[in-house]
């Protein structure tokens, strides 16, 4: 009687775990083709067996990355670090200090507020992207560092997990004892509250790094000077050029592998914080 | 009391300050863009003069043919995508709540891992495989017989779809996976005691627990999906590629500001695009938001 059943348990088990296998080697094969095809001269690359290490020549690869053009592909990546690093730092700050006072104050209007945030969650951005360059244009800020900083500090769903988590995170009397303290309304916010939803804090910037590093469109549309691109748009520029000439693909190649690693790094590193911000916004 | 209404107004005013210039000012600015066209003055000497055209830019939009099958693309890639996203997701979710299934923390990372890369990047790895020229996998499916061309007029759309699908499936299983866990332990051990199997509490109690989620998946999905932009994009730089430069209504917005400067035509498709995310935002939250509406009455 027992014995029918542990052979079942046993096949669903394996079932179960095959699956959720397959699932993951379809996920990581473009990567690891991305890494191997990295080390590959331009030769061996076109000859399409990026598994095996005919044509190895990572160290050329890197230095041709670093020569091409005066290192640009460097500018790239320091563009890349300063608008997603600044832009999130900025962007989480403002995030967390507009959920901090929908969750901790009480206003007229409040949720009549807080629903406005929450449609801005559903705005198809790149349908703003245009009305914004000709903005920008205006303003005379087209194709400068600002053109690309300023509209990613809004991030609405920002706000919305910031609330979330100071609802989490921050018990009411804590802010109370400061109160009686002596200190003042910022000054609970700045040196009580946030400290105390810093987890979340951490989340709501690793998300919009995210966003910001992965950024294409808005780039693509406001920067014409190549000193000025993010990563995304200088990659996308030499790819353009690799149909015509080939020596340009292990550059895509090895530059888009460079590119991947800081976010392959900070999700390894930061798992606690991403798993709590799509838990948060998947149970409400 | 005083003091803390000027505290929520400092905390709010950063926020509502950069939300207005960057999304209610463009919205309005495109409104009254779409209203406008450029007409050359005279013989072309006097430079181009802006003059009021009523809804002219909506209706050479929509009367262009261009325009109107970059909608037919839309509806055909959400057709595909979307029931593909949320049930695989689900289902991968689903094996991973399973109490079966081991390493749960490696597989949620490993198959969460390609949101990590950049959609532009994504897109390129993924067009490089479906190169026969630099694809492993294109050689060793002709060495296998099967011949398929990612980038023929039928196969565009699947090569997207996939791309698409490696992006998002892992992401939106772990936001799945997050509800799942969620569902009070108590009832599923009540359903294995009343003799239910694996199978059934999959589908009786774990997926109508979650409808909350897919619910705002789908949505946020729909609104992605519209926006469709990069990895057509990249397709279309493929050479032999059917992707045209107007296949979706965001590139047919961007070509026609970019490539023929007119600005009010651009405005017009931006408008028409948005329009249309507010109109599907509508009815997705009306059809799958009865609970929640009920839930607020009664709080």
């Amino acid at each position: 009687m027992s014995k029918p059943r542990t052979g079942n348990a046993w096949l669903s088990k394996a079932a179960v775990n095959g699956a959720l296998v397959l699932a993951v080697v379809y996920m990581l094969f473009p990567l690891v083709w991305l890494l191997t095809a990295a080390t590959k001269d331009a030769g061996g690359l076109l000859a399409g067996n990026a598994f095996s290490f005919e044509g190895f020549d990572l160290g050329g690869n890197l230095s041709r990355l670093a020569e091409y053009n005066d290192g640009i592909y460097f500018h790239w990546y320091l563009n890349s670090l300063l608008y997603a690093g600044f832009g999130a730092l900025a962007c989480s700050l403002v995030s967390v200090a507009a959920g901090y006072a929908f969750h901790v104050y009480d206003f007229r209007g409040k949720e009549k507020l807080f629903g406005l945030v929450l449609l801005g969650v559903l705005v198809p951005t790149t349908a703003l992207a245009l009305p914004m360059y000709l903005l920008a244009s205006e303003v005379g800020v087209v194709n400068t560092y600002w053109a690309v900083l300023i509209p990613v500090l809004v991030n609405p769903f920002g706000v919305y997990l910031s609330r979330v988590f100071c609802a989490g995170y921050i018990p009411d009397e804590a802010l109370e004892a400061a109160r009686i303290d002596g200190a003042g309304e910022l000054r609970v916010f700045w040196s009580i509250g946030l400290r105390m939803v810093m987890p979340g804090f951490v989340t709501v910037f690793l998300f919009q790094f995210t966003a910001i590093w992965n950024n294409f469109f808005l780039p693509l549309v406001m920067l014409s000077d190549q000193k000025l691109y993010p990563l995304s748009l200088g990659l996308y520029a030499w790819n353009s050029n690799a149909h015509a000439e080939p020596d340009f693909y292990p550059l895509v190649v090895t530059g888009s592998l460079l590119a991947v690693v800081p976010l392959v790094v900070a999700f390894v590193s930061l798992q606690r914080h991403w798993k709590a911000g799509l838990t948060a916004g998947s149970v409400k | 009391m005083k003091a803390r209404t000027r505290a929520a107004a400092i905390l709010l005013t950063p926020f509502f300050l950069l939300f207005t210039a960057v999304m209610v000012v463009p919205i309005g600015y495109a409104v009254w863009l779409s209203l406008f066209t450029e007409k050359q003055s005279g013989l072309g000497f006097g430079g181009a003069e802006t003059v009021f055209s009523g809804l002219d830019n909506y209706t050479a939009a929509l009367g262009d043919r261009a325009f109107r099958e970059g909608f037919g693309v839309l509806l055909g890639y959400c057709l595909l995508y979307i029931p593909l996203l949320l049930v695989g997701a689900l289902a991968l979710a689903l094996l991973l709540d399973s109490a079966l299934a081991r390493a749960r923390r490696f597989f949620q990372l490993a198959l969460f891992l390609p949101h990590a890369v950049p959609g532009i990047i994504a897109a390129l790895i993924w067009v490089y495989l479906y190169t026969p020229q630099l694809s492993p996998v294109v050689q060793a499916m002709e060495a296998g017989g099967i011949g398929f061309d990612f980038f023929s007029p039928a196969g565009a759309l699947p090569s997207i779809v996939n791309i698409a699908l490696w992006e998002w499936l892992g992401y939106n299983m772990v936001i799945f996976y997050a509800a799942l866990q969620a569902i009070d332990r108590s009832v599923l051990e009540a359903a294995t005691v009343d003799g239910a199997g694996a199978w059934r509490i999959a589908f009786s109690i774990k997926v109508p627990l979650v409808k909350a989620s897919l619910a705002m998946v789908g949505l946020f999905t729909i609104i992605g999906s519209l926006q469709l932009f990069t990895e057509p994009l990249i397709l279309n730089k493929g050479t032999g590629s059917a992707v045209t430069s107007t296949w979706t209504p965001n590139m047919y917005a961007y070509t026609a500001a970019f490539d023929r400067n007119d600005y009010g035509l651009a405005a017009a498709a931006s408008v028409l695009l948005a329009l249309t995310a507010a109109l599907l935002s509508f009815v997705v939250t009306r059809l799958t938001g009865r609970r929640k509406a009920g839930k607020e009455r009664t709080a």
